[in-house]
């Protein structure tokens, strides 16, 4: 397994000083003033941002942030109410989400589509493109197919046995667990040979043991010339892995930078990731600890609030917060 | 007691109805089955295909093969124009539409204004001729003790079945070529399939087509021996269909041809039965009264199925579903 702690992290990405929308050497997806509405909420708002090729970039943000909306956006699977955005030279907007993945940007989903009656081995080949025995009329003769279906199966077994699932093979995948789904996902969009490799919270219910490992697969793609963009909760993975992070919040992209100076951002920190973000929330003494950076009368409200508490109890420990 | 309705019942094994509901039970394990559509319009398809083939060769004089062409054209017109609309939404759409298409070509047919054209609530007769003409048995009559055909009757069973068995090769070939894993991934999700780049959408166009299409030939066994009557073709005709694949196996490509020639015989076999005890007085019902009666059991028959056997006879139970 490759080592995910010292990773190469690529430099000079971008041109210029980095910030929201900055202009990369080499994007391989620029989108334009992408908008998207639900009802009176905008979900996406993306004036400008480029993804650049080869690297691994890291789409994070709050929950609710627009991330995975702007992934149905940028694959085809929702359409926007306006923008448009270019991968590899061509306009995607508009395109279906089908010939989006023929184009090379293949996508999984934050919860995990593993087809459950089908067998492992199966759900590999599915991926695979360009089958002849996908047509109708070459499907009645399996003459026209059983090589191509050889070639595939062999493939499949190869990046199977990559991501240890080729004991699994004729299992259904119903039977796997959460992180093997998880792993099962990533190697069958990898059975179309992708450019651009899109995923939406791989480390998702992973346990971690398999996060180690879907780590260096992860580093994989990218040591085989893929791209990679990822939407992830977990900031130890993203601080590992990532060469490019990019940060959302209520649609819009706010920050853009390497990962150490993004994450070591201040303003970042505080609005996006919580500057507490080891504080417990559901104490007095944990809502003290936030209000004290920001909201003197807040101090004094909740300062009361615990010496009441004290009061009617008779206890000094911590109480629920019910302020 | 008169105990000829066991040998009534056996005879249905061979039936050209068995046949035609064998036939469309299999498309629709196409539509529902393998790729998990919600066809509840399979009468309807039978219908079109009916009409089709009626109105042509009886009304129109075409020779049989071009009846048999405007069919399944028929049948492909009509899974257009139930697919277009609904089958980029969610599958409960395409349920409710192909149910009310289904009936809205049966009231279609029976309007009197059509009475020229789809004969009306009489349906067609006579859409054997061109089907006889061709037919090689010499006449006499064939068979064992009461169970004798003519050779009319005898053309349809061995071209039914035969038609029945190069179905089901082709279901099977399907199934098992990668076409087939696409569709079986679409019923598992559509979402994922699409992911990967398959045209979902064209790909449950093209099953909604296979099932119509073998609907249509069923269609045509069932009324060369009997005629065309549109109340055939109502929504019972569609419930039918469901019972006979669920029993059988909605996942595999024999269940439903099982199913059909179970479903025949004990239907038969329970009418049978039930007379007998009505007419020797055993059970509180009139003869009035049996007709229903065996169809509750039909229903108590499906419920079952579903709640202890949802794989039906010949599947596998971890295959089994009723995803949607």
């Amino acid at each position: 397994m490759p080592d995910t702690t010292n990773a190469a992290k690529a430099t000079g990405l971008q041109i210029g000083d980095p910030a929201p929308g900055v202009k990369k050497v080499d994007p391989i997806l620029v989108a334009d003033n992408v908008t998207r509405n639900f009802g009176g909420m905008t979900a996406v708002d993306v004036a400008h941002v480029e993804i650049p090729r080869g690297v691994i970039t890291a789409l994070i943000g709050p929950n609710g942030a627009g991330k995975t909306t702007f992934f149905n956006l940028l694959t085809g699977f929702d359409k926007p109410n306006t923008g448009q955005w270019i991968y590899d030279g061509r306009n995607l907007a508009g395109v279906p989400a089908y010939k989006v993945s023929r184009l090379g940007m293949v996508r999984t989903f934050q919860l995990t589509k593993a087809l459950s009656m089908l067998s492992v081995l199966e759900n590999m080949r599915l991926g695979a493109t360009k089958q002849t025995g996908e047509r109708f009329f070459s499907a009645l003769i399996t003459a026209l197919w059983r090589k191509q279906e050889k070639e595939i199966t062999e493939r499949a077994m190869e990046l199977l046995a990559r991501f240890k699932l080729d004991t699994k093979a004729d299992d259904y995948a119903a039977s796997l667990s959460g992180g093997q789904r998880k792993l099962l996902e990533m190697a069958r969009a990898l059975m179309t040979s992708p450019q651009l490799v899109m995923l939406d919270e791989p480390m998702a219910g992973v346990n971690p043991a398999l996060t180690q490992s879907l780590l260096g697969h992860i580093l994989d793609l990218k040591s085989t010339g893929m791209t990679v963009l990822f939407v992830e909760h977990d900031m130890h993975m993203v601080r590992t892995i990532a060469d490019w992070v990019i940060v959302m919040a209520e649609g819009k992209i706010v920050a853009e930078g390497y990962p150490d100076a993004v994450m070591d951002d201040p303003a970042v920190i505080d609005a996006y990731l919580g500057a507490h973000h080891d504080t417990d929330l559901g104490t007095l003494t944990g809502q003290l600890e936030v209000a004290i950076d920001d909201d003197d009368s807040l101090v004094q409200q909740i300062t009361d609030e615990i010496a009441a508490e004290s009061a009617n109890t008779g206890s000094t420990d911590d109480r629920k917060g019910t302020a | 007691m008169d105990f000829n309705f066991i040998i009534l019942a056996i005879g249905q094994i061979l039936a050209p109805q068995t046949i035609a509901f064998a036939l469309a039970a299999l498309g629709l394990a196409v539509c529902f089955g393998f790729t998990g559509l919600v066809n509840f319009g399979q009468a309807g398809f039978m219908a079109v295909g009916g009409y089709g083939f009626a109105i042509t060769s009886v009304k129109l004089g075409w020779p049989l093969w071009a009846s048999i062409l405007a069919a399944i054209v028929a049948a492909v017109i009509f899974a257009f124009i139930l697919g277009i609309p609904t089958l980029r939404l969610r599958s409960d759409y395409l349920a409710i539409v192909t149910i009310a298409a289904a009936e809205i070509v049966r009231y279609t047919v029976k309007t009197p204004t059509l009475n020229p054209v789809t004969g009306g609530t009489d349906g067609i007769n006579g859409s054997s001729v061109a089907f006889d003409a061709i037919n090689p048995i010499p006449p006499g009559r064939y068979g064992i003790g009461i169970l004798t055909y003519n050779q009319d009757d005898l053309w349809v069973i061995i071209v039914g079945w035969v038609t029945v068995a190069v179905a089901a090769l082709f279901v099977w070939q399907l199934m098992r070529s990668p076409w087939g894993r696409i569709v079986r991934g679409i019923r598992e999700d559509e979402d994922a399939v699409r992911a990967l780049g398959k045209n979902v959408y064209w790909y449950k166009m093209q099953a909604l087509i296979i099932g119509g299409v073998l609907a249509a030939l069923a269609v045509i066994i069932n009324i060369v021996p009997t005629s065309l009557q549109p109340d055939n073709y109502g929504t019972q005709t569609t419930f039918f269909l469901f019972t006979i694949m669920l029993l059988g196996g909605a996942t595999t490509v024999l269940g439903p041809i099982l199913g059909s020639i179970i479903f025949w015989v004990v239907l038969s076999l329970s009418d049978g039965i039930l007379s007998l005890l009505v007419s020797n007085h055993l059970i509180p019902i009139t003869q009035v009264q049996q007709g229903p009666v065996r169809f509750i059991l039909v229903g108590i028959a499906l419920m079952l199925i579903i709640v202890f056997r949802p794989q039906g006879i010949l599947g596998n139970k971890r295959e089994a579903h009723f995803g949607a």
